[in-house]
């Protein structure tokens, strides 16, 4: 027996928007399975994992402000991978952007200046920018695997955070925890309703989807990228400079993740400390394939990671399912769609042979 | 014992579970295809040696486990980037996540639990003599198997039709199919293999180096093992070195810190990831000239009828 | 309405009560853990300190618990307990500490207990152990157990309460031992197995003869005993992961806070406070005194009902640091709680330098 592949010549747009949907939904049915498997209700988990997060006002909060570097890291993502550069190192830039503009916050604490938050957002944007553009220059210089540095670069970074925190931005007052001091109201960013948790990272992630939206379909860069990923040898017959290009989407990537490495720190979490991402970076990358590498689906996308993810602390509180469990979701929900991706470009012909 | 020697056996035990993934990886891109999911298939590896060997008791049951446990992952990510022609970055990643989550599921019931370590080599005379008695007549079966594995692996590629077939595929797959060679299914074969180290070396982690089950233990080895796989350049025997090193820079560090030299644990933590870093660009910088990056990795064949 | 009817029913499925739920209103208390239940370490210990509230009022409580909650990523399940009716909760680790705070000021009637905190609020109560008393305990005995006069910790943290316990065990085994060393290895990871196993190998690669630890998992205590040394286990009984080898184990028993925490709650007496009881108050349990003979059994005991008396404490002044300075001495014959508390210097003697 064998499978044969056909590639299909017409594949309509209802189909490929299709194929997410249909994939999130056979991905459902398997967790079902599983959880059966595990002795809970299928139903009662569906409703623990989405119906309730989605009906309850501070559920719906938390989904937006988990949401948000999720859309935010993934956009840049989008960029990378769309021009076949596979920048696997975003939570490390992250981590970077959250520990330069944390860092602003920490020795400027106290002054109460208006130029602090702008300040530390471009800190975190440069510090990202910085720690993607090492991976892309060894890339370009070198031919070195961006996938590899980009990952080993996750771990340096999140060992510089620890060593800040435990060591010179440690705050004094706190009898010596590592923890940096919490941030002045002048270096937090603010709620965007008094006395909710949604900050203004929502409104960057959103203004970067329509950014990046624009660039990548009306601009020429965006054609370049585009063509780079796609068709390499003609991008470069048509006069675009790969190593330029490379070089730009991973600077983009990374001054993205960067953005949400501060935002998160900023708007969130309030201060250092040796641990700021609960692996954002990583999630982001499901994303953006989630996504389909397009901005408006990776903002749906970023809000149905986040829904699945705080489901899935709900489901261990009422169900005591473990959150492992979400992370086989995951695992599955991708695998579905790259399954349904291969469908929808092939048709599949079981033959003899 | 010498001081040397002690270091010697810590580093060798460091480095065994890396070498085994390593290999693995090594034939899958020999074969052209990159996976990323090696440290899902060895965190599942590990996970279910460790459950079968608390349920039957028995080692060879549960290195069976292991190793099948991670061929079984390895064949979901076969169906998908062989099979299915899909993306092989994102299947693996996919792998990846599910295998990690997956192993954590497997495992939950059996934390806490503890067992004996598989027993050491122990020859009458000859472990006992000093010094390299316990060096080479002293390990426990992982480590002689990965050696055995790596010679193996070395000789079948370079000097029999298979292995030169595979590494024609890698090479260029088109003119392999063109030569009438069945890529995909050479293809899956070397995925299946890929998978069956890794759990190998994952259960070698939950049986033999430290003897029960923690969430996560494999702390990031299958991306250093793809690491080595990349430093290795294609030699095998340069895949046992940067096994070693890795391993020593892991029980190096620690040493450092235990000796009293005052440098910050972290620098002393980052050593591995930085050096995995050096290492690539310093084998990029001597590789200048030469396509030492296997032609075809990566990308997806699909034979047309 | 929906909503907390959904939760409520969540919560009594977790709980298995079921269909038992009577009229009368039950206490529901809320357990985050920073690691997994089956640890052996320390959120295993905090979870028989759950059991045993639910053992000591029999259908008066409703227990739950969220494990491997992320200190920075712990709002939400914090909040959900609140949100659920939890009235107690307790979070059992000190990077809970901002979002406690943070969630307590949301839910004014809740009540919070913060394991090893610093800061309090009306709701917020904290609460630590005096394990460094422990450690005193066990360094005696390392220092005259051993035969190389090396003695290895491995530690998990560079926070107080590890340098306080480092600390403590050099001192007590100076105390029987001027010869003796110590040499430290940083794990940077409460539970990591693997790491730690490697952390005990190199020490004993480096000429320790007793291995001690301030991590959770049991594998520094199993790594010691493959090479046939003795060790001391912590936060559980960990003699059943090396039998030969463990000499005794710093237990932190959680049971008659948590207790007394609960009937203050169903009282109505409950006060936001700091406690920070030792071996005195039960908080700290030695384990069973093994391997060892019986002069070194002997003096571990009358140690131990020393310090609960109160005549001994490992801090005593005068207390020297490394560089040679005499601490100022804040708690009258002792350092202060607070002075161990926040901890961060090594005392005189040991040769290494506090990592940052």
């Amino acid at each position: 027996m064998r499978l044969d592949l056909l590639p299909r010549d017409d594949v309509s747009r209802l189909r490929e928007w299709l194929t997410p949907v249909v994939a999130f939904g056979v991905a459902l049915i398997i967790g079902g399975v599983i959880v059966w498997l595990m002795g809970r209700s299928p139903v009662r988990a569906f409703q623990v994992y989405v119906t309730e997060p989605l009906s309850q006002g501070w559920a719906v909060q938390e989904i937006l402000l988990k949401a948000t570097p999720l859309m935010l890291i993934g956009i840049g993502l989008a960029f990378c991978y769309r021009a076949d550069r596979w920048n696997i190192g975003a939570e490390g830039q992250f981590v970077i952007g959250g520990l330069c503009g944390g860092g602003v916050a920490v020795l400027t604490h106290g002054s109460g200046a208006w130029w602090v938050l702008p300040l530390m957002l471009m800190a975190g944007i440069a510090g990202g920018m910085l720690w993607a553009a090492i991976p892309a220059s060894l890339r370009n210089r070198l031919g070195v695997s961006e996938i590899l540095t980009s990952l080993m670069l996750v771990y340096m970074a999140q060992l510089l955070l620890d060593y800040m925190v435990r060591g010179p931005w440690r705050d004094p007052k706190a009898f010596n925890f590592p923890q940096s001091v919490m941030f002045d109201p002048a270096a937090t960013l603010p709620p965007l309703l008094a006395g909710g948790r949604v900050h203004w990272g929502l409104v960057f992630a959103l203004v970067a989807a329509l950014a990046a939206w624009i660039v990548l379909n009306r601009t020429l860069l965006g054609f370049g990228i585009r063509a780079l990923g796609e068709a390499p040898r003609s991008a470069r017959f048509g006069g675009f400079n790969e190593r330029r290009i490379t070089l730009v989407v991973f600077l983009m990537s990374g001054g993205l993740a960067g953005l949400a490495g501060v935002a998160e720190v900023a708007g969130q979490i309030g201060q250092l400390q040796p641990s700021i991402s609960p692996g954002y970076g990583f999630t982001a990358i499901i994303v953006a394939f989630l996504g389909r590498l397009s901005a408006p689906g990776i903002v749906l996308a970023s809000l149905v990671m986040a829904m699945i993810l705080i489901g899935a602390e709900n489901a261990q509180i009422a169900l005591k399912l473990p959150l492992d469990l979400a992370r086989v979701f995951q695992g599955v929900l991708l695998f579905c769609l790259l399954g349904g991706e291969a469908l929808t470009r092939h048709r599949v012909v079981l033959g003899r042979g | 014992m010498a001081f040397w020697l002690l270091v010697t056996l810590t580093i060798i035990t460091a480095a065994t579970p890396l070498l085994l993934a390593a290999l693995g990886e090594h034939v899958t891109e020999r074969a052209g295809v990159l996976n990323l999911g090696v440290e899902g298939m060895m965190i599942v590896g590990a996970a279910a040696a460790f459950a079968v060997a608390i349920l039957t008791g028995s080692s060879i049951l549960a290195i069976l486990a292991g190793l099948s446990a991670g061929m079984v992952l390895a064949a979901l990510f076969a169906l998908f980037a062989v099979g299915l022609a899909a993306n092989q970055v994102a299947a693996g990643l996919a792998l990846t996540i599910f295998g990690t989550g997956l192993a954590n599921l497997i495992g939950a019931g059996f934390i806490g639990m503890k067992r004996e370590t598989i027993p050491s080599l122990w020859i009458p005379g000859l472990t006992e003599l000093p010094v390299l008695g316990k060096l080479l007549f002293g390990q426990d079966p992982f480590v002689y198997a990965s050696l055995a594995l790596a010679v193996g692996i070395a000789w079948w590629l370079r000097a029999t039709r298979g292995g030169l077939v595979l590494t024609g595929i890698g090479e260029n797959h088109a003119s392999a199919h063109a030569l009438g060679h069945d890529v995909r299914r050479l293809r899956v074969l070397a995925v299946l293999f890929g998978g069956a180290c890794a759990g190998l070396g994952g259960a070698y982690l939950s049986l033999v180096y430290t003897p029960f089950w923690s969430p996560g233990m494999t702390a990031g080895r299958g991306w250093i093992a793809l690491a080595i796989v990349v430093f290795a350049g294609g030699r095998v025997w340069r895949l046992l070195l940067g096994a070693y090193l890795f391993g020593a820079m892991n029980v190096l560090q620690l040493h450092a810190q235990a000796g009293g030299i005052g440098l910050p644990s972290q620098l002393l933590s980052a050593i591995p990831y930085l050096a995995t870093i050096l290492a690539l660009v310093a084998l990029a910088l001597r590789d200048r000239r030469r396509q030492s990056a296997v032609g075809s990795l990566g990308q997806p064949f699909i034979p047309d009828r | 309405m929906k909503a907390l009817m959904t939760a409520a029913f969540g919560v009594a499925m977790a709980v298995g009560v079921g269909g038992a739920a009577m009229a009368q209103e039950k206490l529901k208390i809320g357990f985050i853990y920073v690691g997994p239940v089956g640890d052996f370490g320390w959120s295993y210990q905090h979870d028989q300190g759950r059991q045993a509230i639910e053992k000591a009022f029999p259908g008066r409580v409703e227990t739950t618990f969220v494990e491997t909650v992320p200190e920075n990523d712990s709002d939400r399940a914090i909040e959900q307990l609140a949100r659920t009716g939890h009235k107690l909760i307790f979070t059992t680790s000190f990077g809970y500490m901002e979002p406690t705070l943070r969630v307590a000021r949301r839910f004014p009637d809740v009540k919070f207990e913060h394991a090893t905190g610093v800061k309090r609020a009306p709701n917020v109560a904290t609460y630590s152990a005096k394990f460094h008393e422990g450690r005193y305990i066990i360094g005696q005995m390392a220092g005259k157990m051993t035969k190389s006069n090396t003695i290895g910790y491995v530690g998990a943290f560079p926070i107080p309460e590890v340098i306080a316990g480092i600390n403590a065990f050099y001192l007590g085994a100076k105390s029987v031992n001027p010869n003796i060393k110590i040499k430290i290895v940083w794990v940077n990871s409460w539970f990591d197995p693997p790491k730690e196993a490697d952390a005990a190998k190199v020490l004993m690669d480096q000429g320790v003869d007793i291995v001690t630890q301030h991590t959770d998992s049991p594998a520094p205590v199993q790594a010691a005993s493959a090479r046939n040394v003795l060790s001391f286990g912590q936060a559980s009984d960990m003699s059943r992961f090396a039998p030969n080898h463990v000499m005794t184990s710093i237990i932190d028993d959680w049971n008659p806070y948590y207790i007394e925490r609960t009937r203050a709650v169903l009282e109505g007496k409950w006060e936001s406070k700091d406690t920070f009881d030792g071996l005195a108050k039960g908080k700290v349990v030695m384990g069973p005194y093994r391997n060892v003979p019986d002069d070194v059994k002997k003096l571990a005991e009358t140690t131990e009902a020393a310090i609960k008396a109160g005549t001994l404490d490992p801090f005593k002044c005068p207390v020297i640091d490394q560089t040679g300075k005499t601490i100022e001495c804040k708690g009258g014959d002792r350092l202060s709680d607070e002075q161990v508390f926040g901890m961060m210097f090594y005392v005189q003697g040991i040769e290494d330098k506090v990592p940052q």
